[in-house]
């Protein structure tokens, strides 16, 4: 596996993250560990294209495999998801604070016509 | 319920943020031009930040500026309206960190009773959303503690 750089790796994590099939690798194995064909049948993907997919996620830092014999097995590399997730997870939630409390001024605005129409 | 808000890195500079409202778009717009409106929602109360002042002239070429009290001087944050399209659209600059901010368009979609807010920013570089990563690390965790309170 290519050795990357603290930033470049944060920012091959971000790329490997912006997949909708890659993020379901990750949901998967947060749930279990699993072998390359394993994924490859959930996400109805060839073998080759899985291993991109996979090998994208492993240079990110995001999952780490090991070879058993003929099967390789994927598992998170749990570490660098949380450093990943943790800036995102703290601009949803400025975001969704933000909204929550626009809701609520918009909610006043529709009041006021209401109360102007009638 | 409160609707989802929902956060998507698209790029290496840029971010989407998404969030349906229940009203029409004129009044998602409106609180977004409007600045005794914008101060009442722009600083969360459960940031614990104050808004000092709120200065906006929503109209191209028009300005804005949001001051923040802060140690050991007040922060402002300011920019202009590149593009202002009534109910629709909302195109403005983030110019407190000079070269490196970001440019961020409001597009409003209506969708029968609801009205689709997309926030796209886009970052001069990647180096640029690099660094205005920091700023998060200092955002309050009471966001959090009131995400807890409401889901308690």
């Amino acid at each position: 596996m290519v050795q990357l750089s603290r930033t470049a790796q944060l920012d091959a994590a971000f790329a490997a993250l912006a997949d909708a099939t890659r993020r379901g690798v990750l949901e998967q194995l947060g749930r279990a560990d699993a072998s390359i064909t394993d994924l490859a049948a959930r996400f109805d993907m060839t073998l080759t294209g899985m291993k991109k997919h996979v090998g994208v996620l492993e240079a990110a830092g995001l999952v780490a495999t090991a070879k058993v014999g003929r099967v390789r097995t994927c598992r998170l590399g749990p570490r660098q998801l949380d450093e990943v997730t943790a800036w995102i997870d703290r601009y949803r939630r400025m975001w969704s604070a933000r909204f929550d409390e626009l809701d609520q001024v918009i909610e006043d605005l529709k009041q006021q016509e209401k109360a102007r129409s009638r | 319920m409160k609707n989802e808000t929902r956060v998507e890195r698209k790029s290496e500079r840029e971010m989407i943020v998404t969030r349906t409202f229940d009203a029409p778009a004129r009044l998602v717009f409106e609180a977004w031009t409007k600045a005794e409106l914008m101060r009442r929602w722009w600083v969360p109360k459960s940031s614990g930040i104050t808004l000092l002042s709120c200065e906006m002239d929503v109209r191209t070429g028009g300005g804005y500026r949001f001051v923040f009290a802060a140690e050991p001087e007040p922060m402002a944050f300011f920019g202009r309206y590149l593009e202002v399209t009534p109910c629709s659209r909302l195109v403005w600059t983030n110019d407190e960190s000079g070269d490196a901010g970001q440019l961020s368009t409001l597009t409003l979609e209506e969708h029968g009773d609801t009205t689709r807010a997309v926030l796209h920013e886009l970052y001069p570089s990647a180096e640029a959303l690099e660094a205005a990563k920091g700023s998060y690390d200092g955002m309050p965790e009471s966001f959090g503690q009131l995400d807890a309170l409401l889901a308690g």
